[in-house]
């Protein structure tokens, strides 16, 4: 470096002199020579800038602008070098969330006519966490993720709650494949959906959509461990298609001990830009995984409790849309977001129903351990739509309605002992929100929410999210 | 081999013959610059226009598309696009437009930025470490950048090497020629104290010699608050300011309010390629910013 920044200064004074001898131009072309080899690139042009002035010399013209040029090319290497070890440090940021709520008391929260993901401990709740009334943090989510080497990227989000830290997600991402081609690896949301890949800080609204809880539980989301390959067609309209193979531990599947994969996934996805203005993206996706009797808490006929193992195939289909408008698409002042999902999950297999809690259900009426398993075969809906509306730069509110249908439910032989809810539960909520800058932001959500039947709970949530550390890009 | 394997799998025709070298310029005023060095040679797609800030754009799904297809990413840099290239670059799955590959140009790198943030708080707003990243609006910013840029365009291109540093020395003519006018039209501009809306003209105001005497953002990429522009107004009696200036992407609001309360003019600024009808390419982006700044200062 600071031989080209000698080189250059030498430059620069014979070329501002304009009287260079030959002697001279000797001596800098055999010091360009022995440069060649580390510094070829470079030297092309300053070659090229001292045939110049050579000319520039010879015509007498100044030769201001190749000085300034060869200061810049000095330069350069010197701000990169200042850069020091601990910048190779990953991009931290740590997200805090937390809530006031307001709602009622209901022992088992969970959503009629559908199996909860939680499983069948119910000293935590049906569904674990938004369950909670009051005051509350949620779990605080620490992201750490860096570029590994010109080949590869990684990223670790770590959820952190009392007594326990989670690993939310722990991938490493292709750069280097190149023809639109994406490889992932590791723990990681599923790009099926829209929604499904958001973390909780990024929604809209204080709670997931309950088609979301109903198809995957707690974290409204589904991760798996395995691989994930993405392609992005080389057209001028966006076109993506992808395709996962994972563990499918989690609901709707069940952790299993076996070879190969668990789950498999397939998303496309087409998008695009109307004028200037209007941005949109549309996607389909399918998801097949197989669970092992996967416990859920049941109610016998006589209102008795009653665990179900369902041991079978899960496959689910879900359709979004995305439509984002801003004025001349400066999203800065104005803007607003509409987006929809719609799923549709089919599981087929059987069910045994048993008594794990021997109080005497009619799937085994004498409390001698004995169970009924018979066929089981479901088929379930559900959708839900948004808007956001930002009218200023800091206030945004929006409006969101859902509906979940229980669809059908064949439960075989154990129609006969268990309860077979057929509900249509339903919500309807409304957010206003307040951001003083992009990392902070409160809400105020007041739902209605009829997702448990014959209860109207109205529920009001107080909300704040705020981002610490390395500014973050959120997908579209 | 691992390419092959790809290009198998999905049926592709890899490696057919691209006439144009093709550029994704994050904002107008590098794809004008781009467009003015590579002529017919190249195909420039801007992602942004004059009126968005370039601050808060969104990994649009067409953005992605198109960074798909790019041969060279040139972008402002210094932070100014971190809350969305970063993602548009990664989920393009195109190899040579990442961080550190010959397809990615960052502007801000090859001038000398002003604003370095001597500690780094977000408690001072949305500050960016790497400096100011509105570099282009001092002319001879323009022509560092121009001279960086062709020589990546021509190491990326070298067929079209040749075309790419004549297109350069032709442009580097016209606006020496057109720099020296400009300077002398300002002249009457040096001195002025000025209010800005966002610290998007510091360059411009440092290549004029212009003082910037308030700025309406209370801090770095938060909104003018009533109280801050009171506190501005009040000052407006020790510092008094000529004119309160904003970018063709910001509010009028504040700018107007401040101008109505003390009757100094609020002029809008182009900022950028097409922020105004006048602003056509670069040449017209300076001719009319200067033009604009002799009126307000009249």
């Amino acid at each position: 470096m600071q031989k080209s920044f000698a080189m250059a200064a030498l430059l620069a004074a014979s070329c501002g002199a304009q009287a260079a001898s030959d002697a001279d131009l000797a001596a800098i072309r055999a010091q360009i020579d022995d440069m060649k080899k580390t510094y070829e690139q470079r030297i092309a042009s300053l070659e090229k800038k001292l045939a110049e002035a050579e000319d520039q010399a010879k015509s007498a013209k100044p030769a201001a602008e190749v000085k300034a040029a060869l200061a810049t090319v000095a330069v350069t290497p010197a701000a990169s070098a200042s850069a020091r070890a601990s910048g190779f440090n990953p991009e931290v940021s740590l997200i805090l969330q937390g809530q006031y709520k307001n709602m009622k008391d209901v022992a088992e929260r969970g959503i009629t006519g559908f199996v909860p993901a939680g499983g069948h401990d119910h000293a935590a709740g049906a569904i674990e966490g938004i369950n909670k009334r009051g005051f509350s943090v949620e779990h605080t989510e620490l992201v750490l993720a860096a570029n590994i080497d010109p080949y590869w990227r990684g990223q670790a989000i770590l959820a952190l709650a009392d007594g326990e830290v989670e690993v939310e997600e722990a991938w490493f991402q292709s750069l280097a494949i190149g023809h639109g081609v994406g490889l992932k690896g590791g723990r990681m949301r599923s790009g099926i959906g829209y929604l499904n890949e958001q973390h909780p800080h990024m929604w809209d609204f204080a709670d997931a959509p309950l088609m979301y809880r109903a198809m995957f539980g707690e974290h409204a989301s589904y991760a798996q461990d395995g691989l994930q390959l993405k392609w992005l067609a080389p057209t001028p309209v966006f076109l993506e298609f992808g395709a996962e193979v994972g563990r499918g531990a989690n609901f709707p599947g069940t952790d299993r001990n076996k070879n190969g994969a668990g789950a498999g996934a397939i998303f496309a996805h087409i998008g695009g830009d109307i004028g200037a203005s209007n941005a949109w993206r549309a996607g389909v996706s399918y998801l097949k995984t197989k669970a092992s009797e996967r416990g859920a808490h049941f109610e016998d006929i006589n209102g008795a409790e009653a665990l179900g193992a369902f041991t079978g195939d899960s496959a689910t289909w879900l359709a979004d849309f995305v439509w984002k408008w801003a004025p001349n698409g400066n999203p800065k002042y104005q803007n607003f977001k509409f987006q929809t999902e719609y799923f549709q999950r089919r599981e087929k297999g059987d069910l045994t129903c048993s008594d794990d809690e021997g109080v005497g259900n009619t799937c085994d009426p004498l409390a001698d351990g004995s169970s009924v398993t018979s066929g089981y075969k479901t088929r379930q809906s559900g959708w839900y739509a948004q808007g956001v509306y930002q009218f200023t730069p800091q206030w945004r509110a929006g409006l969101r309605y859902e509906q979940l249908d229980s669809g059908t439910r064949d439960f075989g032989a154990n129609a006969a002992n268990l309860v077979v809810d057929s509900y249509r539960p339903k919500k309807a909520s409304a957010m206003v929100d307040y951001s003083w800058s992009e990392f902070s932001r409160v809400r105020l959500q007041i739902a209605q929410d009829k997702s448990m039947f014959g209860i109207t709970d109205n529920q009001l949530t107080l909300q704040y999210v705020m981002s610490l550390g390395a500014h973050g890009a959120h997908k579209f | 081999m691992k390419h092959f394997i790809f290009a198998c799998f999905f049926g592709l025709t890899v490696g057919t013959a691209q006439a144009d070298l093709r550029i994704f310029a994050t904002v107008p005023e590098w794809g004008a610059l781009a467009q003015e060095i590579g002529g017919s040679k190249v195909k420039v797609y801007t992602a942004t226009n004059a009126f968005q800030d370039p601050h808060r754009i969104e990994a649009k799904p067409s953005l992605l598309a198109q960074a798909r297809q790019a041969n060279l990413v040139v972008a402002a840099g210094a932070d100014l696009e971190i809350g969305w290239l970063p993602l548009v670059l990664r989920d393009s799955g195109n190899s040579g437009i990442q961080t550190g590959q010959p397809g990615y140009f960052e502007a801000a790198n090859f001038v000398n930025r002003l604003e370095v943030p001597a500690t780094l708080d977000r408690a001072h707003g949305d500050v960016h470490a790497a400096g100011n990243p509105h570099t282009h609006l001092d002319p001879r910013n323009v022509l560092k950048v121009g001279e960086a840029l062709t020589a990546r365009m021509a190491e990326l291109d070298a067929p079209n090497a040749a075309a790419y540093r004549s297109g350069y020395q032709a442009f580097a003519g016209k606006w020496q020629t057109a720099m020296a006018r400009w300077q002398k039209e300002a002249a009457p501009l040096k001195g002025v104290p000025v209010l800005v809306h966002h610290a998007s003209f510091v360059y411009l105001l440092n290549w004029l010699g212009m003082k910037e005497v308030g700025v309406l953002e209370p801090k770095p990429g938060i909104e003018p608050t009533s109280g801050h522009l009171t506190s501005l107004l009040a000052r407006q009696q020790s510092t008094p300011a000529k004119m309160v200036l904003r970018a063709a992407y910001q509010q009028e609001g504040p700018s107007q309010w401040m101008a109505g309360k003390t009757g100094m003019p609020a002029v809008l600024l182009p900022y950028t390629v097409g922020g105004t009808p006048e602003a056509k390419d670069l040449f017209g982006l300076f001719d009319d910013t200067v033009q604009r700044l002799l009126k307000g200062a009249r």
